[in-house]
């Protein structure tokens, strides 16, 4: 081996991936032969899932009323402290919302969908299927929290078990995102909100940095199913998701 | 809302998250979630278009912990771990609670680092421009507040596990 020696520092690189492929496979070679060093990998390892085990619940809570009320004050430029700019500012944008139809909404909830995809997949633990009786509950308090009966499609055919969900703030209305994971650790999303009373729509489509997202409206309910993999896979299990949730 | 506002809107749980493992104070957390998001809106022009969104915030929420935890320090003495409950519970309750409290005992400096990279899993770089340190700065500052935290929980396990066989 010609390359540099491995140092801690290298240990802890390696374990936050922070290291090309090159220097990777020289840790991994180094780690074969000394045992204690393995030994320190795995203290890493642990220490980040417990800091995970310790503050990966908070993900989940209901977001204070008052952070969303921060992001929706803007949105009302003639509220109380607000100035000449403001206003002729929320003109513009209520004038160029004028016109748009529900599709500019749409694409908007997809880019929501995915930038939420990648923000809550990235995390490597490894969490643990939500048992049935869970599941109801969740699904009941997501509901509450949309203020209209959803459902968790059962993706075991697909070969996705439901991991979990959570509420975010969307522009409007809260959004419910449901995370489903294959038994080799693939990630799908499937975000709902509630559409109003908007005309059915066919699948579409968007993609950015290798994730995709399937997109659609289904009477009340807009979804969208995000996941990095090959398109016509990803819609196959758009269709299956579709089947279910179809009233 | 913008799209702007929309893309913050999703950052909060994630912002949530970092601020009460900066702080263990879940009202002081939001506070600092709330100041970031108001700050982050009058500022959004500095945002390059592309950018880390959730880097950016990170690092405009450590300024204003930074900012406020020299004001309590001031005016308090270790009032840090105030909302830490006692470690009577068992499982991953007991290891969740040691964990914090551990967390909770590190310098400012070696909890953010460790937060940021082990929890928040922000690349090297990222973190060193959200603490405005050199690279290098982050990877040594790492490896010790590692060490350190180390030290703390296994001090914290090796306490509760006593306690439990006095409770027995």
């Amino acid at each position: 081996m010609n390359s540099a020696p491995i140092g801690e520092i290298d240990l802890h690189a390696y374990v936050d991936g922070q290291l090309d492929a090159a220097r990777r496979a020289d840790v991994e070679a180094f780690l074969a032969l000394h045992p204690e060093a393995a030994g320190e990998v795995q203290a890493l390892r642990a220490q980040n899932q417990a800091l995970h085990l310790g503050y990966d619940g908070i993900l989940n809570e209901p977001v204070p009323l008052r952070l969303g009320q921060v992001l929706q004050r803007r949105r009302r430029p003639y509220g109380i402290a607000a100035g000449l700019a403001w206003l002729v500012c929320g003109l513009a944008i209520g004038w160029s919302a004028h016109g748009m139809g529900p599709q500019p909404a749409m694409r908007s909830f997809a880019r929501q969908a995915l930038a939420a995809h990648v923000l809550y997949t990235v995390e490597k633990r490894h969490p643990v299927e939500v048992p049935a009786e869970q599941e109801a509950h969740l699904v009941a308090w997501l509901s509450k929290r949309l203020d209209a009966p959803i459902r968790a499609p059962n993706l075991q055919p697909e070969g996705f078990a439901l991991l979990g969900g959570r509420l975010l703030p969307g522009g409007s209305a809260p959004l419910a995102q449901l995370m489903y994971q294959s038994a080799t650790g693939e990630r799908l999303t499937l975000m709902v909100k509630r559409a109003g009373q908007v005309d059915e729509t066919g699948f579409k489509v968007m993609e950015q940095n290798g994730t995709s997202v399937f997109y659609w409206i289904d009477r009340d309910y807009g979804y969208a199913l995000s996941g990095s993999m090959d398109r016509s896979r990803l819609l196959a299990i758009a269709r299956a998701v579709d089947a279910q949730l179809r009233h | 809302m913008s799209d702007f506002g929309d893309a913050l809107a999703l950052q909060i749980p994630r912002l949530r998250r970092y601020a009460r493992a900066l702080t263990h104070d879940a009202g002081w957390a939001d506070d600092l979630v709330q100041d970031t998001l108001e700050r982050a809106l009058r500022r959004r022009w500095l945002f390059r278009l592309n950018g880390n969104l959730t880097a950016w915030l990170f690092t405009i929420l450590y300024r204003l912990y930074l900012n406020e935890a020299a004001r309590r320090r001031a005016r308090f003495v270790d009032a840090a771990d105030a909302e830490l409950p006692e470690a009577t519970a068992t499982g991953d309750v007991a290891l969740q609670l040691d964990i914090r409290r551990a967390l909770a005992e590190l310098s400012e400096e070696h909890r953010s680092v460790v937060v940021l990279v082990g929890l928040e899993q922000l690349s090297y770089q990222e973190a060193a421009e959200g603490l405005d340190v050199p690279l290098g700065t982050v990877m040594s500052r790492l490896a010790r507040a590692r060490q350190h935290l180390r030290a703390l929980l296994s001090d914290k396990t090796a306490a509760t596990s006593a306690h439990l066989t006095r409770v027995k």
